[in-house]
């Protein structure tokens, strides 16, 4: 596999490196006058005609010789591998602790696209964007090719000697020896690290997690002596609060947690009701965008907020009241409170913070309304979240201290994601040895003295328990692409052990897992079945630990520890978050997730301030301002402004994960590095500060949206959505449904028309989305990337709003203004309520970009798609102009050689992701959603092998089959069988709208109506509150 | 700048005088390319294409073994008594000592010589000591329907012969109809062009005739009859100065020459590209003829893929070594095949059909579902010693073929609902063209 990143000189002038060369490079036309060049100073006419002679012969000699293509088999065929068949192997994506069982889909031995693996109890099938993108993470050409012993190559041989000789000196004279990892589910790894300090007893397994929730594990220590995160099941909840937990976007286990979730929200023929969500958070969390209530505080009343509702429900229930702490008012807590009470039982109260005491006294408010066994269950604990920041903290003293000797980083880059990093990276060089496992020189490796990079997920053996009880395996699905080793293989080779993980792992099975199973016959049937079904759960089904015994002699500590912390402010306040996309920071060379829009913001390949609309005003600041922003002095960073609705006054969210230096061609230089600014409070990670300096600096930088209007000013023909009470009542409620005049009166628009229609009589393939279960988390964004070859344009291109993406996401706030008044609507609310609608071409059955393309390059098939043909088109860019949906996109350049798009389509490597049914598109031509009709021909052409009628839902788009909450559902109108003849079949005369009714395109995609389960309208709310 | 107006119109005169000599260059460049073409098309045509001989009488056991008997025998025996590498099979159950011993024989031949058995040893020894490759995966049941199959295919040769005989003639006509529109167009061009040649040698003969007649009176008044005899020369090369000079005429000569030169443009730009007669040489000389055509090797027996996938495939070297793992190792070809697997590094052959990327072709489609047969696209080529593209594989080919092919509908569930609707709509048969198969998505995304 080594030539895959061979590289090609276009001539030997690149090779030589010429000046010219260089300068000429980057340009796609080659920068020369072409008529002064070809036909000198003066040209005159005969020149003239004598270059054009020269051409046209040229040209159509050219044409007329077809190059000689190669074709290559196999040399030894494997037997069930068949060319232009894809393969699919059950795998698990587990990294740092994000987790999903996957299938792994290959094509002549290379991964292809990620797709969840139905038979986990736990997704479902789902993934989120970064398990979808983690394939193109396989194919990054700025990762490491073999290890290293500081900027020079060495072989694995000399590595492992020179480095179980330092370990050795180390251990022997007693000196600490310390691995530092993030979150490991794997229990095989687990054992492996173990039988590494069996060897050398000075060492030990810290592990950390950027975003931690420490504290949450501390006060379930405290309160029940289990240092756990237990299970929660959204599912089960009437009534959720959160109160600042990202739990649908980056909060433990969001993939986890989207689908109970989801499934609680949804309702339909058979399901009136739905669970009621509040959100109290500072910035505009994913989460917070798909709540029914949503009240905002300041970083530094967290803790007040929490106790405060815990002293309002209390009161109603009679439990012991916390003393001491100043009573906040944040707009709906009286409500969620009153709510709580109401179902106990079947409540659910999370909370972000890091803080122990905060925690605990969640935990009291739980028990109190009897969450324990209902919706919380410490008897199946997650594994997702396992980092101590205490221990973290200690090895930081430790490495200062000089007395850790050697240390290993294995998923872990603390240079770059702890507060602490500086330390750190000053403390490195001390040392005896280190060493990283990073793919790349990352921040921290390029510190160690070693790097011995970790082959990717998809080239690695292992398994996870991602919950007590829930296995899943990892197997590789391609042969190692460099020369890296597992993390399990070098502990195992430096600890003296045989180092076939493979063979361990198997074993750890047969010691460990094996006896769980029942009636699985022998060892290596159960051992085929596992790794055939990706999933082993002997813990499924079983019923929640009964409720726990809540130690009710900690809350009155933890209420005065609140008490002493939590004191409110006048300052700004800075709040740092987590995206979405990029996460963290470990995944930031992803280009597919640096170009997804964020779900709230809609910006991509940035991080900025984001401010209310209130403070914005007060400052003076306008989108795309720049502001330097400081916390205790330390090195100030400048960001530009975003104006976020929904936010806490007078406060600032700046995301986490960009402003890497060291991670490759795409996240270098992306946005501002923030870590600096998580602090440390009482021991634990504390993504917050409560005196941040923010202050308006020079210059301005226009952030990269893919949506830049806010509202969908009043227009119900766009986006229709009601409230359960009004739904209850009437199921069409909140339906819009148009009328046009005409000379016979007004009548719907479905019963005149000038075309004929065009008839389906085999398939008529379609698309429900459900708005009330899309949460805009942009899992199918990158599904549809993934299958249908996008292109990534960059942040430059994004802001010239030519970003290729077939689907997008339109994010709505509501307005405060009054109908007609266009103006007023134009603006969000302060608190706005907010709507995802995932949007792409509706394959409208009368398309109007069929009728205005010149070349018949749109068309239209008898099985209801709208076709695009790219080899006829010519690129007038009519269709686009007249899709009332804007979801066309124009190729505005040739983006897989070009240099200026250097992502991951420029180089051979890269190139190894694309999916080999869809045409890579060249430059000047229109795409836009398909309908994944290289799937539809595919399910078509399986059923006809076998002589047999599609299965109902057998086709699957990649959208559909991406979506974590099961949004989006595809399928066949014509079968009855079908989910999507079901589901409309019900909602046809209910909640099913069509966009845009009134222009009768007549689409194949229906959205259901958004319901929000609040008493009344929100204009009314909004009244009654003020008076209140 | 040019200010001189006569200057200016002698440059012009001058570009169109080159632009007409470009012009005829690339039309007879493309001529030239067409001719070629036409070459190919024309020795493709006529010959009926060898087809596997259908089995007479039915029964699922004889279906059975005949796929098994392509699968697995038919590389080295013939159903007939010819031998090729095997003994040929006609009469084996009567002349062989028992169908027990067939059985044993077939799952492991070299056991059976080893113990000794005197009619085993001797066929060993009459065909060269090739040892007959082991088959023990075939049942007891699966040994009776290749016995079969060769009873069946010996009984009724004749009745074979027919249907046989049926399918080659539809797959030439096919064939013909594939690669003949552009060769009767060329006949047409021709034809047309012999036309407008005699039409203009005519024109010319009465224009001198008359030019003669209206030049003779005046010689005759002004000098009598005795100038008559030396003055024929001069007064044809009148004749012909006035006829260059005539406007009209050279006029229409003119617009002829730039009709007939933009036709042969036109003519010549559709075949850019195409690769019809394309038969590159191949890094090993593999003769379909002697493996398809000499011993009716099924095609499915090395292009695995062809019901399954996209790709028919090329068969990896450990299919070629299936046989030549015994056969003919000190050929100087096969013995490149050994040194592919020696060193570890895969053939590269030459691709001979290439569609370009934006279109999608599936073999599995057209093979498996609509029973077509391979010549159909790909020329006979069983008599092909060298693979060459027959086809034009050019959309207005597959539209044509599209247009005119019936479904093949039978026994699959899947068409059944398209042909009802069909049914009641036209007695007219099912096309390809009825169920969307002109679609664009049918072949581009």
């Amino acid at each position: 596999m080594e030539n895959t990143t061979k590289r090609y000189w276009k001539g030997v002038e690149e090779l030589r490196n010429d000046s010219e060369f260089v300068k000429n490079a980057n340009s796609e036309f080659a920068n020369v006058n072409s008529e002064e060049d070809l036909l000198g100073k003066d040209p005159q006419r005969r020149d003239f005609l004598k270059a054009m002679g020269f051409g046209m012969a040229a040209v159509s000699l050219a044409a007329c010789e077809a190059p000689v293509r190669k074709a290559i088999p196999y040399l030894n065929k494997p037997e069930f591998t068949f060319p232009s068949i894809s393969d699919y192997y059950a795998s698990t994506y587990a990294e740092n602790g994000d987790y999903a069982p996957v299938l792994v889909e290959t094509r002549e031995g290379r991964p292809i696209k990620i797709e969840g693996n139905p038979a986990s109890s736990i997704t479902k099938g789902g993934t989120t964007a970064r398990v979808q993108a983690s394939v193109l993470s396989l194919y990054d050409i700025d990762k490491l090719k073999g290890p290293k012993r500081g900027e020079t190559d060495v072989k694995w041989e000399v590595a492992d000697r020179e480095i179980i000789n330092q370990l050795n000196t180390v251990a022997g004279r007693g000196g600490a020896i310390r691995i530092i990892t993030g979150t490991i589910i794997s229990p095989s790894t687990k054992a492996v690290v173990a039988d590494f300090v069996a060897k050398y007893p000075t060492a030990r397994h810290i592990q950390y997690d950027v975003n931690s929730v420490s504290g949450l594990i501390q006060a379930n220590q405290i309160s029940f002596g289990q240092a756990v995160v237990p299970s929660y099941r959204f599912d089960n909840a009437q009534t959720i609060v959160s109160i600042g937990a990202d739990f649908l976007g980056t909060w433990v286990a969001p993939l986890d947690f989207a689908l109970p979730y989801a499934q609680g929200r949804k309702v339909g023929a058979t399901k009136k009701d739905m669970s009621r969500h509040y959100q109290f958070e500072t910035i505009m969390s994913m989460t917070g965008s798909n709540a029914d209530y949503r009240g905002t505080y300041k970083p530094s009343q967290e803790g007040l907020v929490v106790a405060s509702l815990y002293n309002k429900v209390a009161a109603k229930l009679g439990g012991a009241s916390i003393a001491g702490v100043t009573a906040t008012e944040v707009q709906y807590l009286d409500k969620a409170a009153a709510d709580l009470v109401a179902s106990r039982g079947r409540a659910l109260v999370v909370s972000g913070s890091n803080d122990p005491n905060v925690q605990i006294v969640v935990n009291a408010l739980n028990s109190l309304l009897g969450s324990y066994g209902s919706t919380i269950d410490l008897g199946t604990p997650l594994n997702y979240r396992q980092g101590n920041d205490g221990q973290m903290n200690a090895f930081i003293n430790e490495a200062k201290a000089g007395t850790v000797q050697a240390v290993m980083f294995f998923g872990a880059n603390p240079v770059y994601d702890h507060p602490r990093g500086a330390e750190l990276a000053d403390a490195l060089p001390k040392m005896a040895l280190s060493l990283s496992f990073a793919d790349r020189a990352d921040e921290t490796a390029s510190l160690c003295k070693y790097i011995t990079p970790a082959p990717h997920y998809l080239e690695c053996w292992g398994d996870a328990e991602p919950k007590r009880g829930f296995y899943s395996i990892t197997q590789p699905a391609i042969t190692h692409i460099y020369k890296t080793r597992q993390f399990q293989t070098s502990l195992l080779t430096w600890a003296g052990r045989p180092n076939d993980f493979q063979a361990y792992l198997k074993n750890y099975w047969r010691t460990n897992l094996y006896s769980q199973a029942s009636g699985a016959g022998s060892f290596d049937q159960f051992w085929i079945q596992t790794l055939n079904d990706g999933v082993f759960e002997p813990n499924k089904g079983a019923t929640a630990a009964s409720s726990a015994s809540f130690n009710a002699g900690t809350l009155g500590v933890a209420g005065s520890a609140i008490a002493q912390r939590y004191r409110p402010t006048n300052n700004i306040e800075l709040a740092l978050y987590e995206t979405v996309g990029v996460g963290t920071g470990a995944l930031a060379n992803n280009p597919w997730l640096q170009e997804l829009p964020d779900p709230v913001t809609k910006a991509c390949w940035d991080n900025y301030a984001t401010i209310s609309q209130k403070t914005a005003k007060e400052k003076g600041w306008e989108q795309g301002d720049m502001v330097s922003v400081s916390v205790d002095g330390k090195a100030a960073i400048e960001v530009p402004v975003l104006i976020q609705p929904g936010q806490a006054d007078n406060t600032i969210g700046v995301a986490i994960g960009y402003g890497r230096e060291k991670a490759g061609r795409s996240a270098n230089t992306v946005g501002k590095n923030a870590y600096p600014f998580v602090s440390i409070t009482n021991g634990y990670i504390n993504l917050s500060a409560v005196n941040a300096k923010v202050e308006g600096a020079s210059g301005r930088r226009e952030i990269a949206q893919t949506q830049t209007h806010e509202t969908v000013m009043g227009r119900r023909a766009v986006l229709q959505e009601t409230t359960l009470a009004a739904y209850k009542k009437d199921k069409a409620a909140g339906s819009y449904r148009p009328k046009v005049e005409t000379s016979e009166g007004p009548v719907t628009p479905t019963d005149i028309t000038l075309w004929n229609g065009y008839g389906k009589p085999n398939h008529s393939w379609g698309m429900v989305i459900d708005l009330n279960s899309c949460i805009g988390c942009g899992t199918c964004i990158v599904g549809c990337n993934s299958e249908n070859n996008i292109q990534v344009v960059g942040r430059d291109e994004v802001i010239m709003r030519r970003e290729m993406h077939w689907m997008r996401i339109d994010r709505y706030y509501s307005s405060d203004g009054e109908e007609g008044d266009y103006k007023a609507l134009e603006v969000a609310s302060a608190n706005p309520e907010v709507t995802h609608m995932p949007m792409l071409c509706q394959h409208c059955s009368n398309a109007p970009c069929e009728t205005v393309c010149p070349v018949l390059a749109t068309t239209h098939s008898t099985e209801g798609l709208n076709q695009m043909t790219y080899n006829r088109c010519i690129g007038t860019r009519y269709c686009a102009n007249n899709c009332p949906y804007k979801v066309r996109r124009f190729n505005w350049f040739k983006y897989f050689d070009n240099d200026n798009f250097d992502y991951h389509f420029n180089n051979d490597l890269g190139k190894m992701v694309i999916n080999p049914d869809v045409t890579v598109r060249s430059r000047g031509v229109i795409e836009k959603c398909s309908f994944c009709v290289q799937r539809i021909q595919e399910g078509k052409l399986t059923a006809k092998k076998e002589r047999r009628r599609l299965l109902p839902d057998e086709v699957q788009v990649a959208c559909a089959q991406a979506c974590p909450t099961n949004a989006i559902v595809f399928g066949d109108m014509n079968n009855p069988e079908s989910s999507i003849s079901k589901v409309l079949a019900t909602e046809l005369e209910s909640r099913a709208f069509h966009v845009l009714e009134e222009i009768n395109v007549r689409p194949q995609i229906s959205y259901l109506t958004k319901i929000r389960n609040k008493d009344e309208g929100p204009k009314q709310e909004s009244v009654q509150e003020s008076q209140a | 700048m040019y200010n001189n107006s006569q200057d200016k119109l002698l440059r012009m005169s001058r570009l169109s005088k080159f632009c007409g000599a470009l012009a005829l260059s690339l039309a007879l460049l493309f001529n030239g390319s067409q001719t070629n073409a036409q070459d190919s098309v024309a020795a493709a045509g006529g010959g009926p294409a060898a087809a596997t001989p259908a089995p007479a009488s039915g029964g699922g056991d004889v279906e059975k073994g005949k796929s098994l008997f392509n699968n697995n025998c038919a590389q080295c025996h013939a159903v007939t008594e010819e031998a090729l590498v095997g003994p040929g099979l006609k009469g084996v159950r009567q002349r062989t000592p028992g169908e027990a011993w067939l059985q044993k024989w077939i799952r492991n031949s070299s056991a059976l010589i080893a113990t000794g058995d005197a009619y085993a040893v001797q066929v060993f020894n009459k065909y060269n000591k090739i040892q007959m490759s082991n088959f023990p995966n075939l049942t007891d049941d699966d040994i009776k329907s290749i016995l079969d199959y060769v009873d069946s295919a010996n009984a009724a040769p004749a009745a074979a012969a027919v249907v046989g005989g049926g399918t080659s003639a539809a797959t030439s006509t096919q064939t013909g109809d594939g690669g003949g529109s552009p060769s009767s167009l060329f006949t047409f061009v021709l034809v047309a062009l012999l036309i407008v040649m005699l039409l203009v040698l005519g024109v010319l003969l009465v224009i001198v005739t008359i030019l003669s007649k209206a030049v003779q009176p005046v010689g005759v008044t002004a000098e009598g009859t005795a100038a008559t005899g030396a003055s024929l020369v001069d007064r044809l090369r009148t004749g012909l100065t006035n006829t260059v000079n005539n406007s009209i005429v050279r006029s229409v000569v003119i617009w002829l020459f730039v009709l007939v030169a933009t036709k042969a443009i036109i003519d010549g730009t559709f075949s850019v590209g195409i690769q019809q007669g394309y038969a590159p040489k191949q890094p090993i000389q593999y003769s379909h003829k002697l493996h398809a055509g000499q011993y009716k090797i099924d095609c499915n027996y090395c292009h695995t893929g062809v019901n399954k996938g996209k790709s028919a495939t090329i068969p990896a070297a450990n299919i070629c070594m299936n046989c030549h793992g015994v056969i003919k190792k000190e050929s100087p070809e096969i013995q490149k095949i050994y040194a592919a697997i020696e060193q570890n590094r895969p053939i590269e052959w030459v691709r001979v059909h290439n569609l370009p990327d934006l279109a999608y072709f599936n073999h599995a489609q057209h093979v498996n579902v609509g029973n077509i047969q391979c010549q159909t696209c790909h020329g006979e080529i069983e008599k092909m010693e060298v693979v060459e593209q027959r086809s034009s594989l050019t959309m207005g080919w597959c539209i044509d073929c599209h247009r005119k092919t019936e479904v093949n509908t039978k026994d699959n569930a899947y068409y059944d609902k398209l042909v009802a609707l069909h049914k009641k709509e036209t007695k007219e048969p099912l096309k390809v063209a009825n169920i969307g198969g002109l679609e664009c998505s049918k072949c581009h995304y």
